[in-house]
């Protein structure tokens, strides 16, 4: 695996393969010295285009326990600021020696851009495109799921509902792919206005109702986050209309079943699409899914840099 | 002069034809020796109702005289520029420049389209009756890369055309269905995180303005069609003996949004190339008549413009030098059509929309404007064209024909399939 961009290019193996390492490396996480040498020597520059303090942070850490020299470079302070394109701005990072490019930006499909246009040959793993895919997000979330409710196995059978934006959210279509390849029924749920269309074409089951959802006892609730930014854009009507059709609060959590499993990418709008209540439930696991996510990025960097199995 | 023997007609007929003077003097059997045309079909030059040659504002893209030598290239003999220049194509001043400069290149007629509204705002009616009268006679306006989306405004543009037998080009686009829009919407569009453009935005728009036609009894052209269901409107609206007339690309003919799964803009398309039962649609009204004519749309893109993310990428491909080859593996190879429909797509058709009497005939008296193309020949596409651009989908595919003369008022700008130098 020479690149990471979609969690639809990943075998079953392949994902249980990335999962099964990412255990592993966890594991060093735990320890007194967190770091092991695998990748000395190697460079990988986190290009983030688009704000995220959170996932740049963890893919630093993640390079930097595997001992990889990690540059940071976001377009606030950069040239791409002046007008330089994406192609110039990565082939002067790879001049640089960059060996793996990290790369979030706004548009759908940069990550791929850079992976196989032919401008450069460095590892990239896309941290996020556009409404397009976010794959280490599905990856720490299968992880999570994982080892709460199937330690060892595939997702086989399990029912995630991911709820909210499912329209613009990268985060939903990347475990669409991936939580479906390990064998988990997916279904999608949120207002009519943020439900894509021929999303059922991926092969979800699709909601316009919560409560109808929740009815059909998922293992899984991932709560998506509302960007507020799109809830006038998108003529959503008010956040107290929408917290009252689509948040994880009272009757709603009060029906889940008992080890059903809460999820949310982060960060939480408390309050809005999930309450104080539901997100400090031990049901949920969001912290999980933090330190996941350093596993899951070592274990992909890993994979793209050194191709072992760790 | 120019003898060229043992051609073969749309008709299948061998002709030998003779040149003189800019004119053809004579067709039939010739006894005086000539060039051997034999397996090559002859054709009255091409017209292409939808070109953008980018000058003046945007020569590193495009110019009069490259994109001339890439239409002659393509086998056409004359070419209708598109007024999205900078400045905007609006006045008579502005058309006779461009004018001008078509007759400066000298490899094809280049004739201004005009502009429906003032720099293509979409707010106030530019000069059309002073373009009209301007030397460069123009007959068909258009605001296309943006559709005239106010319905008095294009209810007015028709009134005015009318008095001059002009007609409105339309390119068909609800914009407020369209913000953002990025590729065909639907299924492909969600997975891959691109804003959709959804065929009611091109369908509703060709049905207000087939009504309007029929209030104003004016003549209407829609520019690109894309979707089944446009077809189907203009299907509709023929028969109720409006005056209208549909233009294909050869893209929107041939390829799908499967494409975009590369998110390499070079499929980037304003409008976008659909799914494969629209093609289907577009080839089959092409060939029932439904569509009149194929329309390039050449949208020439330097490379900066291209060579970046998708959502920055700007919209448009170029076709001139390969619109036949599609055009005949669409009509030809395909079995469905024959070489006479051919001829009225590429050549008779669009002169007529256009106003263009020295174009889309071969005749005894009529200026010598011809194509003659070997249909045996396959070629693979390259993407390195006479054009400055080189924003071609069709790259590296393998298509049949290839433009062996084209003879431009009585003079080769392609000869032995080659473009001659000047």
């Amino acid at each position: 695996m020479r690149h990471l961009i979609s969690t639809a290019d990943l075998t079953k193996e392949q994902a249980l393969g990335l999962l099964d390492n990412a255990q592993e490396l966890g594991a060093v996480s735990q320890r007194e010295v967190k770091r092991l040498p695998a990748l000395r020597g190697k460079t990988i520059v986190n290009l983030f285009v688009e704000n995220s303090t959170r996932t740049r942070i963890s893919f630093e850490i993640a390079a930097t326990r595997l001992s990889a020299d990690v540059i940071n470079f976001s377009a606030a302070t950069s040239s791409l600021s002046k007008g330089e394109s994406l192609k110039d701005t990565a082939q002067t990072l790879e001049a640089l020696g960059a060996d793996a490019i990290v790369i979030r930006h706004p548009a759908s499909g940069a990550a791929h851009n850079l992976a196989h246009r032919g401008w450069i040959s460095a590892s990239i793993v896309n941290a996020g495109d556009g409404s397009h895919e976010h794959p280490t997000q599905a990856l720490l979330d299968a992880m999570t799921i994982r080892q709460r409710l199937a330690p060892g196995s595939d997702l086989k059978g399990i029912k995630v509902l991911i709820v909210g934006d499912i329209k613009h959210s990268r985060v939903a279509r990347s475990n669409i792919h991936l939580l479906q390849t390990l064998g988990a029924k997916v279904e999608v749920a949120g207002p009519r206005t943020l439900m894509p269309i021929g999303i059922e074409k991926l092969g979800v089951k699709t909601s316009l109702s919560f409560e109808e959802s929740l009815s059909n006892q998922p293992d899984v609730v991932m709560m998506l986050r509302v960007q507020r930014e799109r809830m006038t854009e998108n003529r959503l009507g008010s956040e107290p209309e929408y917290a009252a059709n689509w948040s994880l609060a009272d009757q709603r959590l009060a029906s889940l079943k008992k080890d059903c499993l809460i999820l949310h990418p982060g960060p939480m709008n408390r309050g809005l699409e999930i309450s104080s209540e539901a997100a400090d439930d031990p049901r949920a696991a969001i912290l999980e899914q933090v330190a996941n996510g350093v596993s899951v990025r070592m274990a992909v960097l890993y994979q793209v840099l050194a191709g072992g199995d760790a | 002069m120019i003898v060229l023997k043992n051609a073969s007609n749309a008709r299948a007929e061998i002709v030998d034809i003779k040149i003189d003077g800019g004119v053809i003097v004579e067709i039939g059997k010739l006894s005086e020796p000539g060039i051997d045309c034999t397996g090559l079909l002859v054709l009255p030059g091409f017209v292409d109702v939808h070109t953008h040659l980018r000058e003046p504002g945007f020569e590193a893209s495009e110019t009069v005289l490259t994109g001339s030598r890439s239409a002659a290239a393509g086998g056409y003999t004359a070419v209708l520029s598109m007024a999205n220049t900078a400045p905007v194509s609006d006045s008579a001043e502005l058309v006779e420049e461009v004018y001008e400069l078509g007759l400066a290149a000298g490899y094809v007629d280049v004739q201004p389209i005009g502009a429906v509204t003032k720099g293509l705002l979409g707010k106030e009616l530019s000069a059309i009756t002073e373009m009209a009268s301007s030397k460069a006679n123009v007959r068909v306006f258009s605001d296309d890369g943006v559709c005239v989306f106010d319905e008095k405004l294009m209810e007015q543009a028709l009134v005015a055309v009318k008095k001059f037998g002009g007609v409105i080009a339309q390119h068909a686009q609800d914009p407020t269905l369209t913000p953002g829009a990025q590729m065909n919407e639907g299924a492909l569009a969600t997975e891959l995180g691109l804003t959709g453009w959804p065929a009611e935005a091109e369908e509703k728009i060709i049905e207000r303005d087939a009504l309007l036609a029929q209030k104003t009894g004016s003549r209407l052209h829609i520019c690109h069609l894309t979707t089944a269901g446009a077809v189907d409107v203009v299907r509709w609206a023929k028969k109720q003996g409006i005056d209208l007339t549909a233009e294909v690309t050869p893209h929107h003919l041939l390829l799908t949004e499967d494409l975009v799964r590369s998110y390499d803009p070079v499929y980037k398309v304003n409008p976008p190339l659909r799914k494969s039962e629209d093609t289907k649609a577009l080839q089959e009204a092409l060939i029932d008549g439904t569509i009149d004519v194929v329309g390039t749309d050449h949208a020439p893109h330097s490379a900066e413009k291209k060579e970046c993310e998708w959502d920055s990428a700007a919209f448009g491909m170029v076709g001139l030098e390969n619109a036949a080859s599609v055009v005949q593996q669409v009509l030809i190879e395909s079995g469905k059509s024959n070489w006479e429909r051919f001829q009225s797509v590429l050549s008779e058709k669009p002169a007529q929309i256009a106003g263009l009497s020295d174009h889309g005939q071969i005749a005894v008296g009529a200026v010598a404007n011809l194509t003659l193309i070997d249909p045996a020949a396959a070629r693979t596409i390259s993407s390195s064209t006479h054009s400055k651009s080189q924003n071609n989908p069709f790259a590296g595919m393998k298509l049949p024909g290839e433009v062996v003369m084209t003879i431009y008022r009585g003079r080769f700008t392609v000869e032995d399939r080659k473009l001659v130098a000047k």
